[in-house]
């Protein structure tokens, strides 16, 4: 099937700033993209492109098949929730989800009958006279989206739609915008900071610094082979471990060298590095990749005495935080450990999950 | 000296409870005392005015200026708006102030509606070049009056509304627009853009988003700007006198041929009553509107 939103070779300049460069992006029917980025990085001013409420500087933005160079918003069919919801606030709830209709002239029994599936969708029924002002968070949360699910068009644009609601309230909304994109199957571009919104959501996500992406795929290859330490550090919480090492040459046949506080150096034996590398590199490892030695461990790892500097017990799982390479190391351990601060800890790293990355310029190795 | 100690903390602990209360009701006191002679001071001349206006001539020219009037009468008033003379012309202000009313209305409208328009073009379409377009619509405000008569004579008289009432119109609406967009861009400015985008996306254009969305938010500083223009164009005198010729002349300036033209006896309590019609209407509309006058001043943003 062709892709519903297709982007080649956008840029974006004000003035001498470059806000977007090199941006490639071609999204499926059904797939749900989550631009994701610290704040300044370009995401929302590419999505606002997208909309048309912001001309690119360069490149082609396709939806739908169809050029969108010189396409009004309007004409563009999108729906778009913004971040502080933008509810129209002399209108009531009934009024602001059907305002978009009210000015395309659709026929007032349509108007009527789609505002009730969308009230019944979302549970909003009984707010439909109130006004903005009288709405939790949450509440005008749902009207916004009622408003961008009236339209029922064949791309949803999501501002970082989330922000602006606690902690709790944000949890349920992800679950809630999840549900509906799963019932309604329909294409979505959602722009967040979070990375775990990110996670959660995308069926796609593109990471983005400075206006370039940085990786783009699935939740799944972010998550375990980012593609340069950008990425590695900005996905996943804890975030990964990124130790800096050694390569000890001995025949045809490279290891892992590891600084150790106090101690002789640490080298992974068993483990035979790829490819060529360089003589430094970061060795990337995800938490739950370094665990208690002995204890489930399935997989081939290797072993390292370890000085527990801190034990934070989060629930589900402990952390325990050590040091090597004079970078803190986070191990994710069972809550059950005997782990405790000052202690020493067998520790097993599972290194088939590795990533190495080059130091200077972050670029991933393997 | 007895070797009972004194209770040093107990005496003042009693008067504590008393002092501040009494001091307060003192202070209190003084400040409506203050208040109230201001607030006289201020309606003095109103009160003079007003029993002025209801005395006969006689009781004018034989008593005092702040007595109350021995018998009311509204002659006066009745000369005042139908029957004294302004230069050759012996109908009173009626004609006058109907000619106000015909200048002020829709100069208040026009201004007011322009300036929203301006105001919100200037705060959400941003174009190039607008802060200096702004700029430069500010920089109307601080003109004076007297610099703009020769040109805008000169204009009136090519436009061929010299001496008529649409020219008056005309020149409040131009001169009142610096302000009037100040007012609006300035209240527009609060208003979050996302809005603005979110409308577009709806497919509202530039002027449904107006009529849709900002107008219905305005009344607090359409209130203002109403009392504004109306204060300011129905008291002006010299736009009046310069602009105006025998039928279309505003109540002002009716007003100071009524006071300063007479021949003869001063009729003191017909001036007076003039005075007092002429400053009606906007004594009306601060009553009507004042309320919403310091919400709209201090009116701030807009919660969605």
């Amino acid at each position: 099937m062709a892709p519903i939103l297709e982007i080649r070779n956008l840029s974006k300049t004000f003035g001498e700033t470059r806000i977007l460069r090199d941006i490639h992006v071609a999204v499926d029917p059904g797939n749900f993209l989550v631009l994701v980025g610290p704040s300044g990085c370009g995401k929302s001013t590419l999505l606002n492109c997208i909309a048309g409420l912001e001309a690119p500087s360069g490149g082609h933005i396709r939806i739908g098949g169809r050029d969108m160079a010189g396409v009004n918003p309007k004409d563009r069919d999108i729906a778009m929730v913004f971040q502080s919801y933008a509810l129209y606030p002399t209108m009531s709830v009934a009024r602001n989800i059907t305002f978009g209709m009210r000015v395309r002239g659709i026929d007032r029994a349509v108007q009527e009958r789609k505002l009730a599936e969308v009230a019944e969708q979302l549970q909003i029924g009984h707010l439909l006279d109130r006004r903005p002002a009288q709405l939790s968070g949450g509440q005008r949360q749902r009207v916004a989206m009622g408003r961008a699910l009236v339209r029922d068009p064949m791309l949803f644009l999501f501002d970082e739609p989330l922000s602006n609601l606690d902690a709790k309230l944000r949890v349920e909304m992800r679950t809630e915008i999840k549900r509906l994109h799963q019932q309604l199957g329909r294409t979505m571009v959602y722009v967040t900071h979070d990375q775990v919104e990110a996670m959660t959501l995308a069926t796609h996500i593109m990471v983005m610094k400075d206006g370039a992406i940085q990786q783009l795929g699935t939740p799944a290859e972010i998550y375990r082979a980012p593609a340069n330490i950008f990425v590695a550090d900005f996905m996943g919480a804890p975030v990964m471990n990124l130790i800096p090492a050694r390569l000890r040459r001995s025949g045809g046949e490279a290891r892992l060298e590891i600084d150790r506080p106090g101690g002789t150096p640490i080298v992974f034996e068993s483990t035979p590095l790829p490819g060529p590398l360089p003589d430094e590199v970061i060795l990337g490892l995800r938490p739950e990749d370094i665990t208690e030695a002995g204890r489930g461990g399935d997989g081939p790892s290797e072993t390292v005495e370890c000085r527990i500097d801190m034990v934070e017990p989060a629930g589900a799982d402990t952390y325990v935080v050590s040091s090597l390479g004079g970078r803190p190391v986070t191990a994710r351990l069972p809550p059950d450990t005997a782990a405790e601060p000052g202690a020493v800890l067998p520790l097993a790293f599972d290194l088939s999950r590795m990533s190495l990355f080059r130091p200077k310029t972050g670029e991933r190795l393997n | 000296m007895t070797d009972q100690p004194v209770p040093l903390s107990a005496a003042p602990a009693g008067m504590r409870v008393t002092r501040p209360r009494l001091r307060r009701m003192a202070l209190r006191a003084g400040l409506y005392a203050m208040l109230a002679g201001f607030a006289a001071f201020y309606l003095l001349p109103l009160f003079v005015m007003v029993t002025t206006s209801l005395k006969g001539l006689e009781e004018i020219q034989s008593g005092s200026l702040v007595a109350l009037p021995r018998e009311i009468t509204f002659e006066a008033w009745s000369k005042a708006w139908s029957g004294t003379c302004t230069g050759i012309q012996c109908e009173g202000l009626r004609p006058f102030f109907w000619n106000s009313v015909a200048m002020a209305v829709p100069a208040v409208i026009l201004s007011t509606l322009i300036g929203a328009l301006n105001g919100y073009a200037l705060s959400h379409w941003r174009f190039r070049g607008s802060n200096i377009l702004f700029g430069a619509i500010l920089f109307g405000c601080f003109l004076p009056f007297q610099v703009v008569l020769m040109p805008m004579a000169r204009v009136l008289g090519l436009l061929g509304l010299a001496g008529s009432i649409p020219g008056l119109v005309l020149v409040h609406v131009v001169y009142g627009l610096g302000f009037t967009t100040l007012f609006f861009r300035n209240f527009y400015v609060t208003v979050p853009g996302e809005l603005v985008r979110a409308a577009k996306i709806d497919g509202a254009g530039f002027f449904r988003i107006f009529a849709s969305i900002f107008l219905p938010l305005s009344l607090p500083i359409v209130t203002v700007t109403v009392i504004w223009q109306f204060t300011n164009v129905w008291n002006d005198f010299l736009f009046g006198v310069s602009f105006s010729q025998a039928g279309s002349q505003p109540v002002t300036v009716a007003l100071n041929n009524i006071v300063n033209s007479t021949t003869g006896v001063k009729e003191y309590n017909v001036d007076m009553a003039a005075a007092i019609i002429a400053g009606l209407p906007t004594l009306g509309v601060y009553v009507l509107a004042g309320k919403y006058f310091i919400r709209g001043l201090t009116a701030g943003a807009v919660k969605g």
